[in-house]
């Protein structure tokens, strides 16, 4: 079993080998395999596409978190230029778990802030497995309000399987980091668009997740809890995951469909991590086209809208006198803000 | 139980006895503190505001009882009562969400998990919200986040403070991402009562955690703890197994807050009417009130 597939890609990844071999092979002038190869390779192809067709919640869970999908540094090497990464939050730490500098998107200054995941052990460890601590989430707050003083657009990226639940954590206040956080972010003055890359685990997440555009990878997820931590709280067992991957519905395509996310970027084929310049390139793109399309609104026009559109998350029901209006279920299914009025 | 209260019952006269071998503490009249042990008369529980007389542990209190204590009987209105809870998702897990809904709508009397009235306390204008926590674990869903929002709108056309009684496990999973969004939501709503200068005061109780904890209940422009409340993000068991090794004593408790700078001070819920309309007089220039 090869440890850079999952278990479902197990297929792919033995198709992948006997091509490998093949091309080893056929750099012997005596054979030519040419012809075996691309039958092998266009194999390989249609089995990826027919195993990613119909990927489960869970699937596509384990696709978000897979060991070697690209993490926020590798996006920004393609992105941008001339990053600078800035440190610390002036007060605690340097949290390495949360990234951030300026740098330029097609020469444009922006602001960048991201969650970073370890690719080997050691770099797991340091980067807390991509777990902020308070200072993670200050440092962040540090920069949006300077990004807001020099007029940059925020970029953020979100990978995260939540915020880091320890002792030293809890010391330093993580309910207020991340709380100011999200204060601040709904009524920053500039253009904030967020974009979940992997993993958008709960308030972790959400806490450099406020924006004017949320986006998310075509097999990334974004969820108020885990499907492990879900499932051993509902159904008082871990095992049942992929069930409560399932009814949480925190897939990009579902939560497209719920109006909670405005675009779903898709993915290359066998997701990112395959080729992550492609993957690159169109996240620059739909960067692009969001912030040229925030930049038409004026800043009070910017912050509206953002107000509006977070007063139009949820879905309830509102009993108007004897009839019983139901909102939240035509389309979209999230309503915008109730027409009713205030006061009773 | 019924060991300790073997000798108290005998001196009961007997039609508060209890029957036919039920060894229980009769329902409504006498009741336990979970802490000191010490058997109370209810009514005077109750005139105490559910704080034991004997140790001071503040018992969990509902979102109705915790309004009535507080506020003075009039004039009082009652903010987004229409507003109910809807299974969007068809949220199955053991349980069905819309089952669940219904069971707590029973269990408690309420629609959902906060309540918000207009009123007075000591003559003096606000809003109040309270979480209530046996709705659900008081977790916070779509209709949660709108009352807030509603809560925070209805102070700011007024211009009057809002003040927050937390109690709250947090997001409520069954609503999923939705319910993630009603921190954004209820935070932002906040900024703008921020903005407009209007206070904010937010009671944490026993417990608030999670994701209420991580938006409005931190939000306070004054944080008041009642003593020895349960407050933090992650829970203890997930902390203790993160970092597998038992937790200190005392750890996310009020107390534990105030040392390390997260409220402002930790109140006793019987001056909690006294020391908030001092503290929101004197941040809204007010004279004196007589209380």
């Amino acid at each position: 079993m090869n440890l850079n597939y999952l278990d479902f890609e197990q297929p792919i990844a033995e198709l992948d080998a006997k091509i490998a071999a093949l091309s080893v092979a056929g750099t012997d002038p005596a054979v030519n395999l040419n012809e075996d190869i691309t039958r092998l390779e266009a194999k390989c192809q249609t089995l990826t596409e027919s195993i990613f067709s119909v990927l489960s919640s869970w699937q596509i869970s384990q696709i978000a978190r897979h060991p070697q999908r690209p993490y926020t540094l590798k996006y920004i090497e393609h992105i941008f230029t001339d990053f600078e990464e800035l440190h610390g939050d002036r007060a605690f730490a340097d949290d390495p778990a949360i990234v951030g500098g300026v740098g330029r998107l097609e020469g444009r200054s922006v602001m960048i802030i991201g969650h970073q995941k370890g690719r080997e052990t050691r770099e797991k460890i340091r980067r807390n497995f991509g777990m902020p601590r308070p200072e993670g989430y200050r440092k962040a707050l540090r920069l949006m309000e300077m990004a807001e003083r020099f007029r940059l657009p925020v970029l953020t990226f979100i990978d995260t399987p939540g915020a880091y639940p320890g002792v030293g954590a809890e010391e330093r206040g993580q309910s207020e980091a991340i709380a100011r956080n999200l204060k601040v972010m709904a009524s920053l003055r500039t253009p904030i668009v967020c974009t979940v890359i992997g993993e958008g685990g709960s308030g972790g997440a959400l806490a450099i997740g406020v924006g004017d555009r949320l986006m998310m990878l075509e097999y990334s997820i974004y969820s108020v809890i885990s499907p492990e931590g879900c499932a051993s709280i509902l159904w008082k067992s871990a095992e049942k995951a992929p069930e409560a991957a399932e009814a949480l519905g925190l897939t990009a395509g579902r939560l497209k469909e719920l109006g909670l996310v405005d675009q779903v970027i898709p993915e290359p084929l066998g997701a990112a991590h395959r080729n992550v310049e492609t993957m690159a390139t169109r996240i620059k793109r739909a960067l692009l086209e969001n912030l040229s399309q925030l930049d038409q609104l004026s800043m009070d026009e910017l912050l509206d809208h953002r107000y509006r559109r977070l007063m139009g998350m949820g879905a309830y029901a509102q009993r108007e006198e004897k009839t019983l209006v139901m909102r939240g279920t035509g389309a979209p299914p999230v309503q915008t803000r109730s027409s009713v009025p205030t006061k009773e | 139980m019924s060991d300790t209260l073997g000798w108290f019952q005998k001196l009961l006269p007997s039609r508060i006895r209890t029957e036919g071998g039920n060894k229980k503490v009769p329902e409504g009249l006498w009741t336990k503190c979970v802490v000191c042990n010490a058997v109370l008369y209810r009514a005077e529980l109750e005139r105490n505001l559910e704080v034991c007389p004997n140790c001071s542990h503040h018992m969990r209190i509902g979102a109705r009882g915790r309004l009535n204590r507080f506020l003075d009987p009039e004039p009082r209105e009652e903010i987004a009562a229409g507003l109910e809870p809807i299974d969007l998702l068809k949220f199955r897990d053991s349980k069905r969400y819309k089952d669940r809904l219904v069971q707590a709508q029973k269990d408690t009397g309420e629609k959902d998990a906060l309540v918000v009235i207009k009123g007075t306390v000591e003559g003096f204008p606000l809003v109040v919200a309270a979480f209530e926590f046996r709705f659900m674990g008081g977790s916070m869903g779509s209709v949660v986040g709108e009352r807030f929002v509603r809560a925070v709108d209805c102070a700011h056309e007024w211009g009057i403070p809002l003040v927050c009684f937390s109690a709250s496990g947090g997001a409520r999973m069954q609503e999923a991402l939705i319910s993630l969004m009603q921190m954004a939501k209820t935070s932002a709503a906040l900024g703008k009562l921020s903005r407009a200068g209007i206070p904010f005061v937010s009671v944490l109780t026993d417990p608030t955690m999670g994701g209420v904890s991580a938006s409005l209940a931190m939000l306070g422009d004054i944080n008041i703890a009642e003593p020895k409340a349960l407050i933090g993000f992650a829970g203890p068991r997930v902390i203790e197994q993160t970092v597998r090794e038992t937790l200190p004593e005392g750890f996310q408790r009020a107390e534990f807050l105030l040392e390390h700078g997260a409220i402002d001070m930790i109140v006793d819920r019987r001056e909690m009417r006294s020391r908030i309309v001092r503290l929101l007089s004197m941040l809204t220039h007010r004279p004196i009130t007589v209380g």
